[in-house]
C-alpha cells in the first residue's frame, strides 16, 4: 500500500489544489510536496537494503488477457532514485517561486502530475505499467515549457515531446513482442519485467538483424533519446534553454534519469547478449558524448545552454558505467545518477535566480558578479567543483567510480574517458571566470544595485548544498542500498532474475491472484 | 590530539569563511594564525611520540570512517603518521604558521581578508590531508583540494581579468595531471587490489621489471603524469610562473614551501613501487634534470621579481625530480625541505620588497634596497646563499647530495650530474642577478615611491625562515663530506625516513670522486656568481651589450622558449575552434538537420497527399467511381 | 420483319439504362452548375431504375419494382434535401458553381 501512495499520493495533492483558489495554491503546493517527500522517507524504514529481491510488491490483475498488472516493487536501484524525485519537487517548487506568475495553479498541477508520473516510471515492475508512466511524464512536461517557458516555448516542447514520443512508440512494440513471447516461451502471457527476465530471446552473433537485436535497438533509442545519449541530444539544450527554472531543475535533475534507469531496468538485463555484443559502441558513445558535450559547452554563449550540454557530457559518463557492466561502473552510474540530479539542479536552480534579477542569461554580459552578489558567487562556486566532481563533493565519487569501472572493462576507453575530466574543469572554470571575475560586464552596470540571494533562495539551495556534501563524503549511505542489486546484475549477466519479497496477509489483502 | 592536528585549519576556515565579510585583518589573522599554531603544536606532540618509539615501529594510523567501499575497493578516510608524513607535517604547519603571521601584515589593506586567511587554512587542511592519508585516494583528495584552493588564492583579486585568467589555468593544467593521477590509482588498484600504501608497499614483487609495459611501470608514469602537473615540470609547468598572480605570502605557501612539492612527495611515499619501474624513474630523473635546466635558463631573463623567483621553485623541483628519479630519495626530501625554507623566506622576503614599492614588482625599477630594508636584506641573502649552495648553508648539502647521487647511484648518469652542474651555474647567475637589481648598486626606485622596512610580523616570519635557511642543512649532511666534518654529523634526515624506504644499494663511492665533482661544481658556481655580480653590479652595462651579441638565444630565452604561445597555437586554439565547428556543424547542422529530415519526410508526404484531397467535389466523384470499377475489375478477375 | 424490328430484348431495355448512367455521370462529374449536377443525379438514379424494372420483368421477381418504388420516394426526397441546400448555398454565397465550394482543400 505505501508504494501506491508514494505514486499515487501527489495526484490526489493535485486534484486537491486544484480546488484552491489561485493565490493558496503555491504555499499548499509546496507544504504538500514537502510533506510528501517527508513521507517517501518511511521507505527508509521499510526497505531492506540486504537483499536483492524485490519489497513491498503489490500486484492486482488489471488485463488479464493481456498479461498486463498494476505491479509496483522497489529495489536497491530504484530506491534513491524516488527519493530523489520527492526530494527535488519541493526544491522545484520553491525555486519556481517568484518566476511563474501566470496561470499558477496549472503549473503546480502539472508538477505534482509529473512527480506522480516519475515516481510510478520507478517503481512500475509492470512493461505497460511502466510505459504509461513513462509517457505521462511527457503530458506535464509538454506543458511546463511550452506555457510557462521562454520565447521559443512552443518550437521547444513540440521538439522535446516528439523526439521521446517517437522513440517511447516503438518501445511500446518491443514490448507487445515481449509479452507475447512470454506467452511462447514461458506458457503464460505476462507483461511483467520480471517475466522478461525470464526470457530466453533468439540470438545469433554477428548478425545484426535478429530478434534480441532488434529489440535491444528499440529500447535503447526510447532510453537513448531520453537519456540523452549522443547523437540523440540535440532537444536537451533547446529544451532546457526555453524551459521555465523549475522545469529545467526537473527535467535535468529526474528526467534524464528515466532514460538511463530504463538501461538499467530493461536494456542490461532482458538482452544480455546483444549487450555483450553492443557494449563497445555503446561505449563508445558515451565516450564521445562525455568529450563531445564537453567540448560544445565550452564554446556556449547561453549560461543554460551551457549547462544543457555539461548534462549531455555527464550522462555520457552514466551510460559508460553502465556499459562497463562491473559493480564500480554501475554504483558509479547510480551514484552519478543522483548527483547529477542534484548538482545540476542546483545549478539549473542558481541561473534561474541571476536570470530573474537581470533577465539575461549571456555569459559575456556578466562579469564581476563575485563582487555584487558574493552569496550567490560563494554558492555558484560550491556547485561548480561539485559539477567539475572535485573530491568530497558528489560529483567525485560518481565519476571516479565510472572512471574506475571503464578502466576495469576497458582500459583505452577509460583513458580517453578521463579527458573528460579536464575539460568539464575548462567549461565550468570558464563560465565562472566570466561570470564572476574579471571586469563589470555591460549587464552587472546596469544593475548596481542587485540584491544578493534573499533567504528563501538560499533556503531551496541549501538541502542541494548539504547533499553535495554529504554524498560527497558519505557515499556509502547511497551505495549501500543499490549495492545488492546490482551485484545480482553483475553476477547473473545471462541469467538475471529477482525474486519477490511477499508476505502472505499482504497477498491477501490486496487480492493478488498469480503466482509470482 | 590527532583531530586537533588535522581540523584546527578546518575550523579557521570555517569560522572565517562565515564572516567572509570581515574586513578586521588583525582578528582573522589571529584566528587563522592560531589554527594553524595549534596544528603545528600537536604536530610537534606527535614528533615526540615519533622519536619515542623504535625505528621500525614508527607509525600511529588514526581512521575516521569508511569512505568509498563498492565491491572490492575499499577507501578509507583514514590517516598515518610516520616519519614521512610527519616531516611534512612540521614543514606544512611551521612554514605556513610562519607565512600565515607574515600575511597579517601584508593584507593590512585588504578589502577581504577574512575570505584570504579563510582560504589560506583551508588550503592548509587540504595538504595536511594529502600528506596524512593513508592511502592514494585520501591523497587524491587532498591533492585536488590544494588545486582548488591554490585556483581560489591564485585569483585572489580576482577583479583583473589576468590573475582570474591565471587561476583558471593553474586548476586546469592541474586537472591534466590529477587525471593521470587518476588512472594512477586505477592502475595500482588493478594490479595490486588495494589503495592503502603500506599494502601496496608490501606486494610489490622484489625484482625490478625492466619493461615499459608492465603494470608497475604504467602506474609510476601515471602518477608522475599527476606530479608533472602538481609540481609543475615539463610540459606542465607553464601555470607556476602565472599563478605569482595570487598574493605574495600564497607564492610562498604554496607555490613554493608545500603544495608544488607535494609531486616530489608522492614518489618518496610510493618509493618501492618506483624502485620496482626502473624506466618510470629514468624518465622522471629526465624529466626533473631538463626541468631544471630550462627553467633555469628562463630565469636568467626575468625582470618581474616573482617571475625570477617563480622559474627557480620550477628549476629547484626539477632537483628533487632529478634526485628521486635517481632513487636518492632522502636527497629529495632533504632538498623539500630546505628548498621550503628559502625558497619561502625568499617569497615572503620579495613580498617585503613588494610591499615597500607599493606593489611594484619590476626589478628594473628597483635596487639600492639595501639601505632601505636591511633586515629584509639581509634574511634575503641567507636564502640567496642557500639557493646558490655557498657551503654550509642548507642549499650546499642537500643540492650537493642530489648531485652526487646523479652521479653515483645505480640509477644515475653522468650526462644528468652535468646538467644539474650546469643548471646550478644557471641558478647562481640569476640568483645574484636577482640580489644585485633588487638590493645592492645604484637606486632606480621612482621619486614618489618611498621603500621602508616592513613591520615586525612580517619581519620576524624572515628571520626565523633566514636562521632555517641557515643551519637546516645540517639536518642533511651527506655521508661524504660528514665522514670529515667536525663531530661527524649524520644525515639524520635519510636515517628518520629510513625504514620506509625500498631496497636500492648504493654504496658510499670513493670520497675523492665526490669531493672532487663538489669542487667542479662549486668553482663553477662561484665563477657564474662572480659573474653576474660584475654585469649588475660592477658595470650595468654590460648586460646590454651582451644581450645584443646573442639576441635570437636571448629573445627565446626571455620569451620563455614560446611554450605558452605553442600551447595556444597548437592544443588550446585548434580546439576551441573545433568545438565550435562541432556546436555549428555537427549539433546544428548535422544530426538536427538529420532529424529535421526526418520529419520532413513525413511532413512532405503529407503535402504530397494534400494534393488530392483538392476540394472539389467532382473530383471526389471521380475517385469512388475509380475505386468502383478497380473493385469491380478485381471481383470478375477473380 | 417488322417483328425482329420491335422484339426489343433485355438488352435493349440495358443499353438504354447504361446510356442513361453514363450521361447522368458525366453530368456529375463534368457540370459545373449544382443545380444540373442534381438533375444528373437523378438521371443516374433513373438509369437505375431502368434496370431494376427488366430485371423485374425478366426474372419475373417483383422485389424489383418495388425497389425501383423505393428508390424514386428516396429520390424524391433526396432532390428536396439538395434544393434545399442549394437554395441555402444561393442565399448565403450568391454562388451556385460547385468549383466556388472548395473549402475542403487540404
Amino acid at each position: 500500500m505505501v508504494l501506491s501512495l508514494i505514486v499515487f499520493l501527489p495526484m490526489v495533492y493535485a486534484l486537491f489544489v486544484a480546488g484552491l483558489p489561485e493565490k493558496a495554491v503555491k504555499k499548499a503546493t509546496l507544504g504538500l510536496s514537502i510533506i510528501h517527500f517527508l513521507f517517501s522517507l518511511s521507505l527508509l524504514q521499510f526497505f531492506n537494503p540486504d537483499t536483492a529481491n524485490l519489497q513491498m510488491v503489490e500486484r492486482l490483475t488489471w488485463m488479464p488477457e493481456l498479461g498486463v498488472t498494476y505491479f509496483l516493487g522497489i529495489d536497491g536501484i530504484s530506491f534513491w532514485l524516488v527519493l530523489l524525485t520527492t526530494f527535488l519537487t519541493p526544491i522545484v517548487i520553491a525555486g519556481s517561486w517568484s518566476s511563474i506568475v501566470k496561470q499558477e495553479k496549472a503549473f503546480h498541477i502539472s508538477m505534482l502530475v509529473l512527480e506522480s508520473a516519475m515516481i510510478g516510471s520507478f517503481l512500475a515492475f509492470d512493461s505497460i505499467l511502466f510505459y504509461i508512466f513513462f509517457e505521462l511524464s511527457l503530458i506535464p512536461m509538454y506543458f511546463i515549457v511550452g506555457i510557462w517557458g521562454g520565447e521559443n516555448r512552443i518550437y521547444a516542447t513540440l521538439k522535446f515531446f516528439i523526439y521521446t514520443m517517437a522513440g517511447s512508440l516503438l518501445m511500446l512494440a518491443g514490448i507487445i513482442y515481449l509479452i507475447f513471447q512470454c506467452d511462447t516461451q514461458l506458457g503464460q502471457i505476462s507483461a511483467s519485467v520480471l517475466d522478461f527476465y525470464k526470457l530466453d530471446l533468439p540470438f545469433v552473433s554477428g548478425r545484426l538483424l535478429n530478434p534480441q537485436n532488434v529489440l535491444f535497438f528499440i529500447f535503447c533509442l526510447a532510453f537513448a533519446i531520453k537519456v540523452p545519449m549522443f547523437p540523440f541530444h540535440t532537444w536537451l539544450p533547446d529544451a532546457h534553454v526555453q524551459a521555465p527554472t523549475g522545469g529545467s531543475m526537473i527535467l535535468a535533475g529526474v528526467m534524464l534519469k528515466m532514460g538511463t534507469y530504463g538501461f538499467l531496468r530493461f536494456v542490461l538485463p532482458v538482452f544480455p547478449e546483444s549487450v555483450a555484443e553492443y557494449t563497445p559502441l555503446f561505449m563508445a558513445l558515451g565516450l564521445v558524448g562525455i568529450i563531445y558535450g564537453a567540448l560544445v559547452a565550452m564554446v556556449q554563449v547561453d549560461m543554460k545552454k551551457l549547462v544543457a550540454y555539461s548534462s549531455v557530457s555527464h550522462m555520457g559518463y552514466v551510460i559508460l558505467g553502465l556499459f562497463a557492466m562491473n559493480m564500480m561502473g554501475l554504483q558509479g552510474s547510480l551514484f552519478q545518477m543522483l548527483a547529477h540530479g542534484i548538482s545540476t539542479g542546483a545549478l539549473f536552480l542558481l541561473v534561474g535566480v541571476i536570470y530573474e534579477r537581470t533577465h539575461s542569461r549571456e555569459i559575456a554580459a556578466y562579469g564581476a558578479l563575485a563582487k555584487a552578489i558574493p552569496i550567490y558567487a560563494i554558492s555558484f562556486l560550491i556547485i561548480t567543483f561539485s559539477s567539475i566532481a572535485v573530491p568530497m563533493t558528489n560529483g567525485f565519487v560518481g565519476e571516479f567510480l565510472i572512471l574506475f569501472g571503464t578502466f576495469q572493462a576497458s582500459p583505452y576507453v577509460g583513458s580517453v574517458a578521463v579527458l573528460g575530466v579536464i575539460l568539464g574543469a575548462a567549461y565550468m572554470l570558464w563560465m565562472v571566470k566570466k561570470v564572476f571575475f574579471g571586469e563589470e560586464g555591460a549587464i552587472v552596470k546596469k544593475y548596481p544595485d542587485m540584491p544578493d540571494m534573499n533567504w528563501r533562495e538560499l533556503a531551496t539551495l541549501a538541502p542541494l548544498v548539504i547533499m553535495v556534501f554529504w554524498m560527497g563524503l558519505f557515499p556509502g549511505t547511497f551505495l549501500r542500498v543499490s549495492e545488492k542489486s546490482l551485484e545480482n546484475l553483475v553476477k547473473n549477466k545471462h541469467n538475471y532474475n529477482i525474486s519477490v519479497e511477499l508476505k502472505e496477509d499482504d497477498s491477501r489483502s490486496l487480492g493478488v491472484n498469480s503466482e509470482l | 590530539m590527532f583531530y586537533v592536528l588535522l581540523f584546527a585549519p578546518l575550523l579557521g576556515f570555517l569560522i572565517n569563511g562565515f564572516r567572509f565579510r570581515s574586513t578586521n585583518a588583525k582578528l582573522a589573522g589571529t584566528i587563522a594564525s592560531g589554527a594553524i599554531l595549534l596544528s603545528f603544536i600537536s604536530a610537534l606532540f606527535y614528533f615526540g611520540q615519533l622519536i619515542k618509539m623504535p625505528a621500525e615501529a614508527r607509525s600511529l594510523s588514526f581512521i575516521l570512517f569508511d569512505w568509498i567501499q563498492v565491491g572490492d575497493f575499499s577507501a578509507q578516510m583514514g590517516f598515518t603518521l610516520d616519519p614521512l608524513s610527519m616531516v611534512m607535517t612540521l614543514i606544512i604547519t611551521g612554514v605556513g604558521f610562519l607565512i600565515h603571521l607574515f600575511s597579517v601584515g601584508y593584507m593590512d589593506h585588504d578589502e577581504r581578508p577574512a575570505k584570504y586567511f579563510a582560504y589560506l587554512n583551508f588550503f592548509v587542511f587540504n595538504m595536511l590531508l594529502l600528506v596524512l592519508g593513508n592511502n592514494l585516494l585520501v591523497m587524491f583528495v587532498g591533492w585536488e583540494g590544494v588545486g582548488l584552493c591554490s585556483y581560489l588564492l591564485i585569483g585572489f583579486w580576482f577583479s583583473d581579468p589576468e590573475k582570474a585568467a591565471a587561476g583558471m589555468k593553474a586548476f586546469i593544467t592541474n586537472r591534466i595531471g590529477d587525471a593521470g593521477f587518476l588512472l594512477g590509482i586505477f592502475t595500482i588498484f588493478l594490479t595490486f587490489g588495494t589503495v592503502t600504501f603500506t599494502e601496496i608497499a608490501s606486494s610489490v614483487p622484489a625484482e625490478p621489471l625492466t619493461g615499459w609495459t608492465s603494470p608497475i611501470t604504467l602506474a609510476c608514469l601515471f602518477l608522475f603524469i599527476g606530479a608533472m602537473g602538481k609540481s609543475a615540470q615539463i610540459p606542465l609547468y607553464v601555470w607556476l610562473p602565472d599563478a605569482m598572480a595570487g598574493p605574495t605570502p600564497v607564492s610562498a605557501l604554496i607555490h613554493a614551501a608545500t603544495m608544488v612539492t607535494a609531486g616530489v612527495y608522492m614518489i618518496i611515499r610510493m618509493n618501492v613501487l618506483f624502485l620496482a619501474a626502473p624506466n618510470a624513474m629514468m624518465i622522471v630523473a629526465i624529466v626533473g634534470a631538463l626541468t631544471a635546466l630550462m627553467a633555469a635558463t628562463i630565469g636568467l631573463a626575468q625582470n618581474d621579481i616573482k617571475k625570477v623567483l617563480a622559474y627557480s621553485t620550477v628549476s629547484q623541483l626539477g632537483y628533487m625530480f632529478l634526485a628521486v628519479g635517481v632513487g636518492a630519495f632522502g636527497a629529495g626530501l632533504a632538498h623539500l625541505m630546505t628548498h621550503a625554507f628559502f625558497k619561502a623566506l625568499m617569497f615572503l622576503g620579495s613580498g617585503s620588497v613588494i610591499h615597500a614599492m607599493h606593489e611594484e614588482q619590476d626589478m628594473r625599477k628597483m635596487g639600492g634596497l639595501k639601505k632601505y630594508m636591511p633586515i629584509t636584506h639581509a634574511t634575503f641573502v641567507c636564502g640567496w646563499l642557500a639557493i646558490i649552495g655557498f657551503p654550509f648553508f642548507s642549499g650546499f648539502f642537500s643540492k650537493d647530495e642530489i648531485l652526487w647521487m646523479s652521479f653515483h647511484s645505480p640509477r644515475g648518469h653522468w650526462l644528468l650530474w652535468v646538467v644539474g652542474v650546469i643548471a646550478a651555474m644557471f641558478t647562481a647567475f640569476y640568483m645574484t642577478r636577482l640580489m644585485a637589481m633588487t638590493f645592492w648598486g645604484k637606486s632606480r626606485v621612482p621619486e614618489s615611491i618611498h621603500p621602508h622596512e616592513s613591520p615586525v610580523t612580517m619581519t620576524i616570519p624572515l628571520i626565523v625562515l633566514g636562521f632555517l635557511s641557515v643551519f637546516a642543512g645540517w639536518l642533511c649532511v651527506p655521508h661524504g663530506l660528514g665522514s670529515v666534518l667536525p663531530g661527524h654529523p649524520h644525515n639524520f634526515l635519510d636515517q628518520w625516513i629510513h625504514p620506509l624506504m625500498g631496497k636500492l644499494e648504493m654504496g658510499h663511492g670513493s670520497l675523492g670522486m665526490e669531493f672532487g665533482l663538489m669542487g667542479v661544481s662549486l668553482v663553477l658556481v662561484f665563477a657564474s656568481a662572480f659573474m653576474a655580480y660584475r654585469f649588475y653590479v660592477v658595470d650595468p652595462s654590460l648586460p646590454q651589450k651582451a644581450q645584443a651579441r646573442v639576441k635570437g638565444l636571448y629573445d627565446l630565452v626571455a620569451n620563455k622558449y614560446w611554450v605558452d604561445e605553442g600551447y595556444f597555437k597548437f592544443i588550446i586554439n585548434p580546439l576551441v575552434r573545433l568545438s565550435r565547428h562541432l556546436w555549428a556543424d555537427v549539433d546544428v547542422k548535422l544530426i538536427d538537420r538529420a532529424t529535421y529530415s526526418i520529419s520532413d519526410l513525413f511532413k512532405n508526404a503529407g503535402g504530397g497527399l494534400r494534393m488530392v484531397q483538392s476540394g472539389n467535389m467532382q473530383v471526389y466523384a471521380l475517385y469512388i467511381l475509380i475505386g468502383v470499377v478497380v473493385s469491380l475489375f478485381f471481383l470478375m478477375a477473380r | 420483319m417488322l417483328s425482329n424490328l420491335f422484339s426489343i430484348g433485355i438488352g435493349h431495355y440495358l443499353f438504354v439504362s447504361g446510356a442513361l448512367f453514363v450521361m447522368g455521370m458525366l453530368g456529375v462529374l463534368l457540370r459545373k452548375n449544382i443545380l444540373v449536377i442534381l438533375m444528373s443525379i437523378e438521371l443516374m438514379l433513373n438509369a437505375v431504375n431502368v434496370a431494376f424494372v427488366t430485371f423485374a420483368y425478366y426474372l419475373n421477381d417483383v422485389n424489383g419494382a418495388v425497389i425501383v418504388l423505393f428508390v424514386i420516394a428516396i429520390a424524391a426526397t433526396e432532390a428536396a434535401v439538395g434544393l434545399a441546400l442549394v437554395v441555402l448555398l444561393y442565399k448565403n454565397f450568391k454562388e451556385v458553381n460547385i468549383r466556388f465550394f472548395e473549402h475542403l482543400k487540404g
